[in-house]
C-alpha cells in the first residue's frame, strides 16, 4: 500500500542515477589512490568515448555487444531466471556465425550469408542455453550453477574445435582463415558515406542495427504478447502462473533459448563485423558485462540501450584515458563495471527502502 | 489499576506499534495474573500478532513498556525475552527440520562452545519436563519425520527448556486436528497447574471458551475489551470482535439442484514426497447448488481444489466433467479445465490468484490472458484489457476504481473482488471457490456472500472451501467434511450444527455414536 | 607405471590444495545459507594481495596475511550486501569478481608496473617446500619409500594445512556450538532468530571464516605454487570449487574427495598431453579438462545421485511482518 505514494521518476531515474554516481565517486577514489587526478581522467574518458567521430563509433561498437548481452539477460530475469551463462552462449554463437561464414564466403552472396549467419547465431547460442534450460525446467537444477559450468564447457570446446579443426593450416596463431569479403558484415561508415555522411571509420557495423531492432523486438514480445504476459507473470509468481494454466517448463525453456540467441548475436557483431574470422575469447567479458547492463537499465530495453552505451563509452573512454595516462590500465572500466553491478544490483536496497521511505514519509504527512 | 498485592505474570502499559502508514498496535494496555491461562481474540489483521512478536522481542514497540512480574523489563531481542522468561510457540513452528529433538531444543542454549556436554545435559533435563508435564518424546527422532502435533511439542519444550514461566502460543490449533488440539489443551493445562503463565493468541471462539481464565479482545491495533471467561459468552465475545452484530446467515432461498455437472470418483493424489494428500474423494457437484467442503485446514481441500481445476495433476479417479473424462493417463490442464467453463477462486489471492506486481488490468485476465477478447493477432490488446477492467471495477465497486494501480496496493477485499469478478464474469459453469472471505473486510463479505448466492441462482454450480465452519454453514445446501485427505461425511445444511460438523471434522463422529450404543 | 601413479598423485595434492581451501570455504558460507559465487575474486585478489605483500616485505607469512586481510574484506563486501542490504547473492558475488578481476591488474600495473604482474618472488617470499623427517633415508625402501618421499614429503606448509582442515572443518560444523548455529542458519534462520541468536552475526562469522580459507588459496597459487602473482591467475579455480562443493554435497569429507577427483583430472589432463592410446588415439586435452563442469551439470541433473543444498540457501532472511 505504500509504493505508490513514491514517484515514477524516483525509481525510474533517481535511484539508478545516484547508483551510477557513487560506482563513479569510488572509482573515482581509486583514480585518486593511484596517484593521478580523477577530475582529468574522467576529462579523458569523456573525450575518448564522444569527442569525436571515430570515438563515438567505438562506443557504439562496444554498446552493440552489451545491448545484446543485457538483452540476453533482462529476457531471462523477467521469467525469474538468472542467466549467468551469456558469456558461453555468445562464444557458441560465435562458432555458429563462423561457421556459415566459412562454409559459404566462397561460393554465396552477402545477402545469403547474413541473414543464415543470423539464423547460426541464434540457434548456436540458444541451443547452448537449452541444456541448462531443459534441466532447470524438467530436473530442476540450478540454473545458475549449470550455465556458468556450461561457460568453461563452451571455453574448451572452441579451444579444440579451433585449434584442432578450424585454424589456419601451417599457421600457429590458434584462428580461422579471415573469410573472404563477401561474408563480412558492412561497416556503417562504408553505407553512410556513399549519402554524403562522414561518421569517421570505426569498426561500427551492420550488427548495431540488428541490436536496436531486437531492442524493439524485445519490448514488444514481452510486453505486449501473450507469451510475454507468461513470462512476466512465472518471472514475479511461479505459483499464480500454474493457477493460470502457463506450462512453467515451456515458458522456461523459451525463455533460456531467446537469451541464448540474443546473447548468439554477439558473434555477429565481432566474427562477421569485425574480426572476420573465428578465433579465441572473442567474447572478452561481455556476457558478463550485460548483468551490469541489464541491472542498470533496469531490464527494461530503453534501459538497457542507454547502459549499454554508457559502458561502450566506459570501454572505449578507457581505452583513450589508458592512452593518455599510461599508469592507469584499461581494466579500470572493469572495476567501474564491477561497481555498478554491486550498486545497483546487490546493494540496491541500500538506497532504494531509504529513498522511498522519505517520499512515503512526506505523503503521509 | 487494582493494588494487587502478587504483582502479574506480565503487564502491558500503553504498547503502540507503527508500521509505515499503519498502526499495528496502539495504547495496548494488559494485564495477565500468574497462572492463568489468558486468551487474546481477534479478526486476522486486528494487530494480536504484532503485540505478541512485541513482547517476544521480535519488534521494538514505538512507546509504551512491558513489566514482568512487576519489574519493567527491556525487551530488544528474542534473546531479551527469553532472559525475562518468556516462551514463545510460533503459528509457523521455528524448528530446524533435518535437526534432531535435541539439537532443536538446545539450538540457543547450548551451555558451551563444544556441543558434547550440553547435548548430554539437555537429555536429562528434557526426561525430567516430559516426566513433569507429560511431554513424552524421542529426542532422536529427526523433526521432519514427526507428525506436526509433536513439532509443536518440541516448540513448547524448547521454551521450558529454556526456563519460560510465561507461553505464548499463537494460533496453535490451526494446524492440528481437532485431537491433538484436545491434547495440547491437556498440556496446556496441566502447565498452568505448575504455575505456567499461558497467552493464547486465536480467532476461534470455542477455544478460547473451553480453556481460558479471562480473554481479551483486540480489534484493529486496539484493545477494545477484557472479560473473564465465565462471565462472557461466544456471541458477545464475536460482537467485541468485529464491531457490530455479526450476521451468521446469508439471505437465500432454498436450492433448486438439477443435472450434475461435475463428478469425481476416488480421486486421489500423492505430494512429491509420495504422501497421500486426497485418498478417494468422490463428490458429485448440481447445477443451482453450493456444495461446501469442512474441515480443518491442512486435510485435503487445498489439493482437492488444486486437483478439480487442474492445477495438480490426479494419481488415481477419474473426473466427469463437460461431456470429458479426466483421468491420470488423460489428463487436463488448468487452462484446457478453464476453457470447459470451469472457474477458480484460489484460497491464497496473494500466491495464487493474483500477480500483486501487476497492474490491476493485467492481473484481472490472469488465466484467461489466451482469450480471443484480449488478444489481437500477435500482440495483446491493452485497450481492450482497460476497458473491460474499468467496467467491472464499476460494477463489483472496486476501490480506488484505477485499473493502473499495482494490485499490491489495493486492500483485501478489493483485491478479492479483482479476482471473483474474474472468475465470475467469465460465466463459468462451475465454480470453485476457496476461503472467499479470508481477510476481507465486514462489508465486502456480505458483498461476496450475495455474489455466490446469486451465482447458484442462476443455475451454475459452486465447490466452496472454508475454513470458517459459520461461512460453510450459512452459504452452502449441502457439506461434505474432508479429514486427512478423504471425504468422513456428507449432509444436508438442513442437518448441519457446529457439534455434528465438529465431531465429523475431528474423524469422531461414528466413534461417539457407536461409544453411545456400545 | 606405480612411478608414474605417484607422481601423478603428487601433483593431484599440489593442485587440489586450493580448491580444497576454497571448496571449504565455500562450504562454510553455504551452510550458513550464503551462496558464494565469489570465490573466484576472493582467491584472485588474495593472490595478488599476498604476492605483493611478500614482494615488498620479503616474506611469504606477511604475504599471507595480507592475502588474508584482502579475502576478508571481499567477504565483508559481500556480507554486508547480501546479509545487511538483503541484496542478491550471485550479483553480488558477480560484481566481487568483476571488481577484483579490474582492480587487481590497476593496482599491481601502478605498484609493480610489469603489465599486471608482481614481481617473480624467491626465498622468504615464498612457502618452500618441507621434507618430512627421514624422507631421504626412506626414499629407497621400496614402495612405502617412494610413497612417503614423493607423495607425502616435499610439499610446502600450505598443501599441508589444507589437508588438516577437512577434519578440522568436520569437527567445527557437527561438534561445535558455532558448527550447530551454522547449519541451523542455512536451514531455518527464523528459528535461529526465535532463539535469541542474531542471524546476521552467525552469517558474518562463516563468511569471516571463509574469507580466511580463500586467502590461504589465493596465497598458496601466488606465493607457494607460483612465484608471483599473473593477470587472472585463478583461472577459474573460485567457480571449481564451488563445483566441487556440491559434488560433495555441502559435507567436508565427500568435498575432500570431490577437490582431489578434480585435481587429479587437472594431473591427468597435463599428463595426456600429446599421448596416443592404443585403440583410442589422442584423447583432446579439452575433453579431460571439461570433465569437472560435466560431472557437475550430471549431478545437478539428478543423473548420479542428487545435490540438496541447505533449504534457506541464497534467500535474505527478513523478519516476517505479522
Amino acid at each position: 500500500m505504500s509504493e505508490a505514494k513514491v514517484p515514477a521518476w524516483v525509481n525510474i531515474a533517481l535511484i539508478p542515477f545516484l547508483n551510477i554516481l557513487l560506482a563513479f565517486i569510488v572509482s573515482g577514489l581509486v583514480i585518486l589512490a593511484i596517484g593521478e587526478n580523477p577530475i582529468e581522467a574522467a576529462g579523458y574518458l569523456v573525450y575518448g568515448a564522444f569527442g569525436y567521430d571515430e570515438g563515438i563509433g567505438y562506443t557504439l561498437y562496444y554498446a552493440t555487444n552489451l545491448i545484446f548481452t543485457g538483452l540476453a539477460v533482462s529476457v531471462a530475469f523477467k521469467g525469474g531466471l538468472f542467466n549467468i551463462g551469456g558469456e558461453g552462449q555468445a562464444y557458441i554463437g560465435g562458432l555458429g556465425v563462423g561457421l556459415v561464414c566459412l562454409a559459404l564466403d566462397h561460393t554465396m552472396p552477402l545477402y545469403i550469408i547474413a541473414p543464415l549467419a543470423i539464423i547460426g547465431a541464434a540457434v548456436f547460442g540458444a541451443a547452448w542455453a537449452y541444456i541448462p534450460a531443459y534441466l532447470q525446467a524438467r530436473r530442476g537444477s540450478h540454473i545458475v550453477i549449470t550455465t556458468i559450468m556450461f561457460n568453461f564447457i563452451a571455453s574448451s570446446l572452441m579451444v579444440y574445435l579451433i585449434v584442432n579443426w578450424l585454424k589456419e593450416d601451417g599457421r600457429m596463431a590458434p584462428n580461422s582463415r579471415t573469410f573472404e569479403e563477401n561474408a563480412w558484415l558492412p561497416y556503417l561508415h562504408e553505407l553512410l558515406s556513399p549519402l554524403g555522411i562522414d561518421i569517421g571509420d570505426s569498426p561500427l557495423n551492420l550488427a548495431f542495427i540488428i541490436a536496436l531492432i531486437c531492442c524493439v523486438f524485445v519490448w514488444g514480445l514481452i510486453w505486449h504478447t501473450r507469451w510475454g504476459y507468461q513470462l512476466r507473470t512465472l518471472g514475479t509468481n511461479p505459483t499464480a502462473a500454474r493457477y493460470a494454466g502457463i506450462d512453467t517448463a515451456k515458458v522456461t525453456i523459451w525463455a533460456m533459448l531467446i537469451s541464448g540467441g540474443l546473447a548468439g548475436f554477439v558473434g555477429i557483431n565481432e566474427i562477421m563485423g569485425v574480426n572476420h574470422n573465428l578465433l579465441l575469447n572473442f567474447t572478452a567479458g561481455y556476457g558478463f558485462a550485460g548483468i551490469a547492463v541489464s541491472l542498470m537499465g533496469r531490464n527494461h530495453p530503453i534501459g538497457i540501450v542507454l547502459a549499454a552505451i554508457l559502458f561502450g563509452a566506459l570501454y572505449q573512454g578507457g581505452a583513450e584515458l589508458a592512452f593518455e595516462i599510461p599508469t592507469i590500465t584499461p581494466e579500470i572500466v572493469v572495476v567501474i563495471q564491477g561497481l555498478v553491478i554491486l550498486f545497483s544490483g546487490a546493494l540496491e536496497h541500500m538506497f532504494k527502502d531509504r529513498i522511498e521511505g522519505f517520499f512515503i514519509r512526506r505523503a503521509v504527512a | 489499576m487494582t493494588n494487587n498485592t502478587v504483582p502479574f505474570a506480565i503487564e502491558l502499559r500503553d504498547i503502540s506499534k507503527r508500521f509505515g502508514a499503519v498502526q499495528a498496535n496502539k495504547d495496548i494496555c494488559l494485564q495477565v495474573p500468574a497462572g492463568t491461562i489468558h486468551g487474546i481474540i481477534g479478526e486476522n489483521g486486528a494487530g494480536k500478532s504484532t503485540l505478541m512478536s512485541i513482547i517476544y522481542g521480535f519488534y521494538e514497540a514505538d512507546t509504551g513498556f512491558i513489566e514482568v512480574d512487576g519489574k519493567r523489563v527491556d525487551i530488544r531481542s528474542s534473546q531479551d525475552a527469553i532472559d525475562a522468561g518468556i516462551g514463545m510457540v510460533h503459528q509457523h513452528f521455528m524448528l530446524v527440520e533435518n535437526f534432531s529433538v535435541l539439537e532443536n531444543v538446545v539450538l540457543g542454549a547450548e551451555g558451551g562452545a563444544l556441543l558434547k556436554g550440553g547435548l548430554t545435559a539437555a537429555r536429562v533435563e528434557l526426561q525430567r519436563l516430559a516426566k513433569e508435564y507429560s511431554l513424552d518424546i524421542d529426542v532422536d527422532a529427526i523433526v521432519e519425520e514427526l507428525p506436526v502435533g509433536l513439532q509443536q511439542r518440541v516448540e513448547i519444550l524448547k521454551a521450558l527448556y529454556r526456563g519460560a514461566r510465561i507461553l505464548i502460543l499463537d494460533e496453535p490449533t490451526g494446524v492440528l486436528t481437532p485431537q491433538e488440539a484436545d491434547h495440547l489443551f491437556r498440556i496446556l493445562k496441566s502447565l498452568k497447574e505448575q504455575g505456567v503463565t499461558v497467552l493464547l493468541i486465536t480467532h476461534k471462539l470455542r477455544e478460547i471458551m473451553a480453556s481460558t481464565d479471562n480473554v481479551s479482545v483486540m480489534r484493529q491495533g486496539e484493545m477494545v475489551a477484557h472479560r473473564e471467561t465465565q462471565h462472557t459468552n461466544t456471541q458477545e465475545l464475536a460482537e467485541l470482535m468485529v464491531g457490530k452484530k455479526v450476521r451468521l446467515t446469508v439471505n437465500k432461498d432454498e436450492a433448486q439442484p438439477s443435472d450434475v455437472f461435475l463428478s469425481a470418483k476416488n480421486l486421489t493424489q500423492f505430494d512429491s514426497q509420495g504422501v497421500k494428500r486426497l485418498k478417494e474423494v468422490s463428490l458429485e457437484l448440481r447445477a443451482g447448488e453450493i456444495l461446501g467442503i469442512a474441515g480443518v485446514s491442512g486435510n485435503g481441500q487445498s489439493e482437492l481444489l488444486n486437483v478439480l481445476s487442474g492445477i495438480t495433476p490426479m494419481s488415481e479417479g477419474e473426473i466427469q466433467f463437460a461431456g470429458q473424462t479426466i483421468t491420470a493417463k488423460a489428463p487436463k490442464d488448468a487452462a484446457q479445465m478453464r476453457d470447459l467453463k470451469m472457474a477458480h477462486v484460489p484460497e491464497d489471492r496473494h500466491k495464487m490468484g493474483l500477480v500483486t506486481g501487476f497492474e490491476a488490468y493485467e492481473a484481472a485476465v490472469l488465466g484467461y490472458h489466451n482469450s480471443a477478447s484480449y488478444n489481437g493477432k500477435i500482440l495483446m490488446d491493452h485497450k481492450a484489457m482497460l476497458e473491460e477492467c474499468k467496467v467491472r471495477m464499476a460494477d463489483w465497486d472496486v476501490r480506488p476504481p484505477n485499473p493502473h494501480l499495482k494490485t499490491a496496493n489495493f486492500s483485501g477485499g478489493n483485491q478479492q473482488k479483482i479476482v471473483i469478478a474474474r472468475e465470475v464474469e467469465q460465466n463459468p459453469d462451475v465454480l470453485l471457490i476457496g476461503q472467499p472471505t479470508r481477510g476481507v473486510d465486514i462489508g465486502a463479505i456480505e458483498n461476496i456472500h450475495e455474489q455466490i448466492v446469486k451465482l447458484r441462482d442462476s443455475g451454475k454450480a459452486i465447490l466452496l472451501v472454508s475454513v470458517e465452519l459459520d461461512e460453510i454453514m450459512a452459504l452452502s445446501d449441502r457439506i461434505i467434511v474432508m479429514f486427512d485427505g478423504a471425504v468422513v461425511g456428507e449432509l444436508d445444511a438442513k442437518d448441519a450444527d457446529e457439534r455434528t460438523l465438529g465431531l465429523m471434522m475431528a474423524n469422531a463422529y461414528n466413534k461417539e455414536e457407536q461409544g453411545v450404543s456400545a | 607405471m606405480f612411478e608414474t601413479l605417484i607422481l601423478m598423485l603428487d601433483a593431484t595434492m599440489r593442485v587440489s590444495t586450493p580448491l580444497i581451501f576454497a571448496a571449504l570455504a565455500g562450504l562454510y558460507s553455504e551452510r550458513a545459507g550464503i551462496v558464494d559465487i565469489g570465490l573466484e575474486g576472493k582467491i584472485l585478489g588474495s593472490a595478488f594481495a599476498a604476492a605483493a605483500g611478500a614482494a615488498i616485505f620479503g616474506s611469504a607469512w606477511i604475504g599471507l596475511c595480507f592475502g588474508i586481510m584482502a579475502s576478508i574484506s571481499l567477504a565483508m563486501i559481500h556480507g554486508f550486501a547480501c546479509i545487511t542490504h538483503r541484496g542478491d547473492h550471485i550479483v553480488s558475488g558477480v560484481a566481487i569478481n568483476t571488481i577484483v578481476a579490474g582492480l587487481t591488474v590497476t593496482l599491481s600495473m601502478d605498484w609493480f608496473g610489469m603489465g599486471g604482474q608482481t614481481p617473480t618472488l624467491s626465498g622468504d617470499a615464498r612457502f618452500l617446500s618441507i621434507t618430512l623427517p627421514f624422507a631421504d633415508a626412506l626414499a629407497d625402501v621400496p614402495v612405502i619409500g617412494l610413497i612417503y618421499s614423493e607423495l607425502l614429503s616435499g610439499h610446502n606448509i600450505l598443501v599441508y594445512l589444507a589437508f588438516a582442515m577437512v577434519p578440522m572443518t568436520f569437527w567445527v560444523v557437527y561438534k561445535t556450538r558455532f558448527g550447530l548455529r551454522l547449519r541451523a542458519v542455512g536451514e531455518n534462520p527464523h528459528a535461529v532468530d526465535t532463539a535469541g541468536i542474531s542471524v546476521a552475526f552467525i552469517r558474518y562469522r562463516a563468511l569471516i571464516v571463509c574469507g580466511i580459507l580463500c586467502g590461504l588459496a589465493g596465497a598458496y597459487l601466488s606465493t607457494a605454487h607460483n612465484a608471483g602473482f599473473l593477470k587472472d591467475m585463478s583461472a577459474g579455480k573460485g567457480y571449481m570449487a564451488l563445483a566441487a562443493l556440491i559434488f560433495g554435497k555441502w559435507r567436508p569429507v565427500p568435498v575432500l574427495f570431490a577437490c582431489l577427483l578434480f585435481g587429479f583430472l587437472d594431473a591427468v589432463a597435463v599428463r595426456m598431453q600429446g599421448v596416443v592410446l592404443p585403440g583410442i588415439g589422442e584423447v583432446p586435452v579439452q575433453a579431460i579438462e571439461v570433465l569437472p563442469y560435466v560431472l557437475t551439470v550430471l549431478l545437478l541433473a539428478g543423473f548420479i545421485g542428487k545435490a540438496v543444498g541447505p533449504k534457506a540457501i541464497g534467500r535474505p532472511y527478513v523478519k516476517e511482518r505479522a
